[in-house]
């Protein structure tokens, strides 16, 4: 739970929005100055999605317990939903799947 | 412009070519609502991010790293970070946009994700239309998503106030993420980054300000970017 105040919560969403737009917007604004992103710039671009989900992703099994412990409920269940979700790269089946084994852990327990 | 029943049909078709999408992306739209309410934000701000930020991935990171107090810069470093691949989506949408009013400009641009673009793209490649037709199809798509994703997180924040915490459905947010990055993985480039940024993430976790994924993710990017050199 944060303990950060409203006003400044709602600074960080309105940054993110505001920032988050000018992405968007960057080149359908700039067309005519700008033509084309440089090879390196997209190579990076593209990267970005595996990159980062995939370094959001592990800390939250391996560390669940708020150490690195690889015996916990959630590692064993997000190690399942993690090929559940390679195998069908299906949202409701990977959440699906990571729940129930969880669930059905923390019962066992 | 002058004819509606000319700019209805691409709209519809845009409509339809992304409903099959948007029903992976109602419980995604849930999740983040329910996380928002359980990092403990208020019902409002919960939803907020929804209409403001308008991006599912970066929300729910941004949701993620305010439930644990991390330092207000890394938070926005890390929703951009997250939206960097836009600028992408933006370079390719340009030429279309160009003669477009700045207005359309301006709505189109905030309404951009990976789904709408992804649609919108082999559309563009595939049948002839004028810019305007093209917009139609596109705002079609991008329509169908925004609807959706805000009913899904307005549903999942109403949800998240009754849910009790022995649910663990907190856990449900990586759920989402892994459910991300496996078709984001489809060359050597991406299996390096996203094996190396995973990696790094554990070694990091215990950097201070939460900037652990933001160093992890760059070590993943330079390490693809290395590697996909050939």
């Amino acid at each position: 739970m944060t303990t950060y105040s409203p006003t400044l919560i709602w600074i960080l969403i309105g940054l993110a929005g505001l920032g988050t737009w000018l992405i968007r917007l960057s080149f359908i604004a700039l067309l005519g100055r700008v033509a084309t992103i440089p090879d390196l710039a997209m190579r990076i671009l593209r990267l970005i999605p595996p990159a980062v989900l995939a370094a959001i992703v592990t800390p939250s099994i391996t560390h669940a317990s708020g150490t690195f412990d690889l015996g916990t409920d959630r590692f064993v269940a997000g190690i399942i939903a993690g090929v559940v979700a390679w195998r069908t790269k299906n949202v409701l089946a990977t959440i699906g799947a990571g729940m129930s084994v969880l669930w059905l852990l923390q019962a066992m327990s | 412009m002058n004819q509606p029943s000319a700019r209805r049909a691409p709209f519809q078709a845009g409509f339809f070519d992304i409903a099959p999408i948007l029903v992976g992306v109602f419980p995604f739209g849930i999740i983040a609502g329910i996380a928002a309410v359980e990092a403990g934000l208020d019902s409002i701000q919960a939803y907020a991010a929804s209409p403001i930020v308008f991006a599912g991935a970066s929300q729910l990171a941004m949701i993620d790293l305010i439930g644990r107090d991390a330092a207000p810069i890394v938070i926005v470093a890390t929703v951009l970070v997250i939206n960097a691949r836009m600028a992408m989506y933006s370079a390719a949408l340009a030429p279309t946009f160009r003669d477009l009013s700045p207005l359309r400009k301006a709505y189109g641009s905030y309404i951009i994700t990976d789904q709408s673009f992804a649609v919108s793209i082999v559309r563009f490649d595939q049948i002839d239309e004028t810019p305007s037709e093209r917009f139609s199809y596109y705002m079609g798509a991008s329509l169908g998503l925004w609807v959706t994703w805000q009913i899904a997180s307005l549903a999942g924040v109403i949800i998240g106030s009754g849910v009790p915490e022995q649910w663990s459905l907190d856990f449900a947010v990586p759920l989402v993420f892994m459910a991300l990055v496996f078709p984001a993985i489809n060359d050597r480039a991406s299996t390096i980054a996203a094996v190396t940024a995973a990696t790094s993430a554990v070694a990091f976790v215990s950097l201070p300000l939460n900037l652990g994924l933001l160093v992890a993710s760059g070590l993943g990017l330079v390490a693809g970017v290395i590697w996909s050199r050939e």
